[in-house]
């Protein structure tokens, strides 16, 4: 199995201080689902910020689909970040764009024409049940509301990589589960998953997901998927 | 350039535009104005220059000075008639006392030619004036020509001079050229403040963007296409500050030419303005624009490059 995600010591530091993440070394396989938790501060958010390549580790090598992201040219990015889906931990949706607009972004972005874009908006807007909201502006929505137009945000481009900072953190527990299996659908459509998350619940809300732990900074792998491909998730 | 104002509409709202609403048009708009009338002034006195230069270059004055008026006059006609028949003069002219009289009534007064004296005869009897030949060439004098020309006259009028034209006029075609440059330094000065502001307010606005930057560029957003929509907004603004400040600026410039032509003397009235130096200055908003564009092109990409 070709791996999608590999870091190879990895180091992450702000500044002068000390490592935020130290000896990082793990490799991601294509179609898995990846949970990554760790107390309040253990780097989570700083790890997803090198996975979608918005920082630039301090030492160590990070191959992305195969190609080297840490020498990279910023030239490059733009494509690889494309492949990509992000879920923020803060959702930063555009407070002047309507959901529609929001969710349309990363389409209009790639350029895809706006005849071609009308449908699978609308049909990701109805996915997260909010097909009735279109036109809503960020700050007319509650705060689950806008978790889940930052999620339709992320998926709708069919990321190869999808990565979510906390996104159930807003949402009830129904709503919770409901996310859970969109990530799931678009799992076994091909997409690998990583999901942060410091609530070790969801780890049983989906069957033959991996996990990765990370304590100040260094990573463990409680579930040994780290090492080894985990088995296909239809046959885990 | 065109490809400017036709982003889709959905695009740009990607950043919010209020235009007309922020300061940067009416600061364009003051600074296009000022530079319509420092390119108008700098265009009007290069224009001035060198139509005097041209209507005195190809002319040339000789003065026979003879005390006796009979002897004086008989040289002057001598002389005349010798120039006329150089291949270097087109035209000829004795000037009449009458009209050299007038030429030195502003510094004698008007009454100086009259006969009021209690002795008999005016002031002006008592100064032995020159005689005056006006000369127009066919073309502008070098030294050596003028040379020639004195050496024609010398046998027939010891005492004559020939004076070219150009050279009395010399220091105001000189002055003339200082006020031209220090009209198109202005310019360059107000372009510089231009662009200065511009950079302040695209750094402004890429400050106040910066989260909906920040989120286009994680979405896979290139500098370029974040650029754009800057630069679309800087130029449309610039393009309506231009106009405005083009509009403001021919206006006065159209009052002062009125105003100029009433004056109806020398060269404050050969300074007009041709077809093509109005061509200048209409090009000057657009020139304003592509500036604003440009330097808001560089600042945003210069600021884009300090993040990932």
């Amino acid at each position: 199995m070709n791996e999608i995600v590999q870091f190879e010591n990895v180091g992450l530091r702000y500044g002068a201080g000390v490592e935020t993440l130290s000896d990082l070394s793990f490799t991601l396989y294509p179609g898995s689902f990846y949970f990554l938790t760790g107390a309040s501060g253990a780097g989570k958010t700083s790890l997803l910020k090198l996975l979608y390549l918005a920082q630039r580790p301090s030492r160590g090598l990070i191959r992305l689909f195969g190609e080297d992201a840490v020498t990279m040219s910023r030239e490059r990015l733009p494509g690889f970040r494309r492949r990509i889906g992000v879920v923020f931990q803060d959702f930063r949706l555009v407070p002047h764009l309507s959901a529609f607009d929001n969710i349309a972004l990363p389409l209009r972005v790639s350029g895809v024409k706006e005849k071609d874009l009308t449908t699978p908006v609308a049909e990701m807007l109805d996915w997260v049940g909010l097909g009735d909201r279109a036109e809503a502006r960020p700050a007319t929505l509650s705060g689950g509301e806008q978790q889940r137009v930052a999620i339709a945000r992320a998926v709708i481009g069919r990321p190869e990589i999808l990565v979510a900072d906390e996104p159930t953190g807003n949402v009830d527990p129904e709503m919770a589960v409901r996310l859970l299996q969109l990530f799931e659908a678009l799992n076994t459509l091909g997409t690998t998953i990583v999901v942060a998350t410091h609530d070790i619940h969801l780890l049983s809300k989906v069957p033959g997901a991996q996990m990765m732990k990370l304590e100040k900074g260094g990573l463990s792998d409680p579930t040994g998927s780290l090492r080894n491909p985990p088995l296909p998730r239809d046959r885990a | 350039m065109l490809s400017l104002f036709v982003i889709p509409g959905h695009d740009r709202r990607l950043i919010p535009e209020g235009r007309l609403s922020g300061p940067m048009p009416w600061v364009i708009a003051i600074m296009i104005f000022l530079m319509v009338l420092a390119t108008a002034t700098g265009l009007a006195f290069a224009e001035a220059g060198r139509n005097v230069s041209d209507q005195l270059s190809s002319r040339a004055t000789v003065q026979i000075i003879q005390a006796n008026p009979d002897l004086k006059a008989q040289q002057a006609n001598d002389a005349a008639a010798r120039l006329r028949g150089m291949a270097l003069i087109e035209e000829v002219r004795v000037l009449p006392s009458e009209e050299i009289e007038e030429l030195i009534a502003p510094w004698l007064g008007q009454t100086a030619g009259i006969q009021d004296r209690p002795e008999g005869g005016s002031l002006l009897e008592d100064i032995p004036l020159p005689a005056l030949i006006d000369l127009k060439l066919v073309r502008p004098a070098g030294k050596k020509e003028l040379e020639a020309l004195r050496a024609a006259i010398k046998p027939l009028a010891e005492g004559a001079r020939v004076e070219p034209s150009s050279g009395l006029i010399a220091p105001v075609i000189s002055l003339v050229q200082s006020l031209q440059w220090i009209a198109f330094g202005l310019v360059a000065l107000l372009a510089m403040a231009t662009a200065a502001a511009v950079i302040i307010s695209a750094r402004a606005a890429l400050n106040t963007h910066k989260e909906t930057i920040g989120v286009i560029h994680l979405l896979g957003g290139t500098d370029r296409q974040i650029s754009r929509l800057f630069q679309r907004r800087i130029a449309l603004d610039a393009l309506l500050g231009g106009l405005l400040g083009l509009v403001c600026g021919t206006a006065i410039i159209l009052l002062l030419g009125m105003q100029l032509s009433a004056l109806g003397s020398g060269l404050v009235q050969s300074l007009g303005l041709s077809w093509y130096s109005w061509l200048i200055i209409g090009a000057v908003p657009i020139l304003g624009m592509t500036l604003a564009m440009v330097t808001a092109r560089m600042t945003v990409m210069g600021a884009l490059r300090k993040i990932l």
